[in-house]
């Protein structure tokens, strides 16, 4: 059991959703990254936890230390930012390389060229 | 009573956290191929930043914010030198 | 106009490493607010050296507009692809590669597009091709790709042609 700071009931109530929330969307997250079948839907994954996983638990951490400080407290706004940045050149690039090892070994994991773009006019 | 609803719910996600780290670790293990290691040891690194989010809230003190935001750049830069390196074998071009 | 760009050379720029200077340290106390103002004056001045290609901001409507949207939609692919990870196994094989052509050149427009498909669980930018302007994606649900091209195009790339070009 871990310890609490001692909030106000409507914020200690906001502060556990948000947490609960968050957790079981990171949570679900990494269940996908066991129960999807191949590399490329594997990728789709994280992206659950790092946005709206994330953003849960940060809002939470906020609330908590503006009510716990009795100031605005919104360094938080960091981590977001640097996960919204960090999150897409991860996979991005892990993306671009997988499919270039697939290409270069020619195992059809991965289509050999891309294939035909949609037009929309 | 607000100290222990924050108490037991900060103890359940920290629980559904280390479940997903966990996720994450098996992930790395079984592979099959680099690349989804690499994705595994990544996931873990953002889980493990939410990990120190909760601690952090528990705690009461804003200490916890430094070591979040240090192991997420960690984990960004070990990810990206990686995903470098098997896109080219080199990590520096 | 001018006089402000000789001595900032970014002041947007400025003004966000000020910002982001006060979130780190908590406070808005005058040091503090000195001091970021100094870092971040070395930090515009360091940009210099890098001589990125300019960028110009326009409409703000727009801009606060496909935040909006985005904000919609990332909640809205969450739980999607919560649905798909969670639902049974059939559900998971509709994934795949799609490509589609794209108007926009703007580079930091482009690079917007790859954070918003990427940040949205559901669709991977994988890789640009400048040379043909095409856009090669996966997605995770790709039962129609008509439908997936046209969100991407008219729900996205009309607004950050307008920012960006």
């Amino acid at each position: 059991m871990s310890e609490a700071p001692d909030l106000p009931l409507w914020a200690a109530l906001l502060v556990s959703v948000l947490v609960l929330l968050g957790a079981v969307i990171a949570l679900i997250g990494s269940i996908g990254l066991l129960r999807l079948p191949d590399f490329y839907s594997r990728v789709h994954a994280p992206s659950l936890g790092a946005t709206v996983g994330a953003g849960c638990l940060l809002v939470g951490s906020m609330i908590c230390f503006s009510v716990l400080q009795g100031r605005m407290l919104v360094h938080e706004l960091l981590i977001a930012l640097f996960l919204t940045i960090t999150t897409p050149v991860t996979l991005m690039l892990l993306a671009r390389a997988a499919l270039h090892r697939d290409r270069v070994e020619r195992n059809g994991d991965a289509p050999e060229r891309d294939p035909e773009p949609i037009d929309i006019a | 009573m607000s100290v222990l609803i924050l108490s037991w719910s900060l103890t359940l996600a920290q629980i559904m956290l280390a479940v997903s780290m966990g996720l994450c670790a098996v992930r790395f293990l079984r592979g099959p191929r680099a690349q989804d290691r690499i994705l595994g040891l990544d996931t873990l690194y953002v889980n493990a930043m939410l990990m120190l989010i909760t601690i952090g809230i528990g705690s009461g003190t804003t200490l916890y914010f430094e070591a979040a935001l240090l192991i997420g750049t960690l984990g960004f830069v070990a990810t990206v030198a990686m995903a470098k390196f098997l896109m080219r074998g080199e990590v520096i071009e | 106009m001018s006089l402000i760009r000789r001595v900032l050379p970014f002041p947007l720029m400025f003004l966000a490493l000020v910002v982001m200077w006060l979130l780190l340290k908590q406070s808005v106390a005058p040091g503090t607010v000195l001091f970021g103002a100094l870092v971040a004056f070395g930090g515009t001045w360091a940009m210099v050296a890098l001589d990125p290609p300019p960028a110009r901001l326009r409409r703000p409507r727009a801009v606060l507009q496909l935040a909006g949207r985005v904000f919609i939609d990332v909640f809205r692919s969450n739980l999607a692809v919560g649905r798909i990870i969670l639902g049974e196994a059939e559900r998971r094989t509709h994934a795949g590669f799609m490509s589609l052509r794209l108007e926009m050149t703007d580079r930091y427009g482009l690079a917007v597009l790859a954070i918003i498909l990427t940040c949205t669980p559901g669709t991977q930018w994988v890789s640009y091709d400048p040379s043909r302007g095409t856009l090669l994606l996966h997605v995770l649900d790709l039962v129609d790709e008509l439908e997936w091209a046209e969100l991407i195009k008219l729900r996205y790339e009309v607004l950050l042609r307008e920012i960006f070009e």
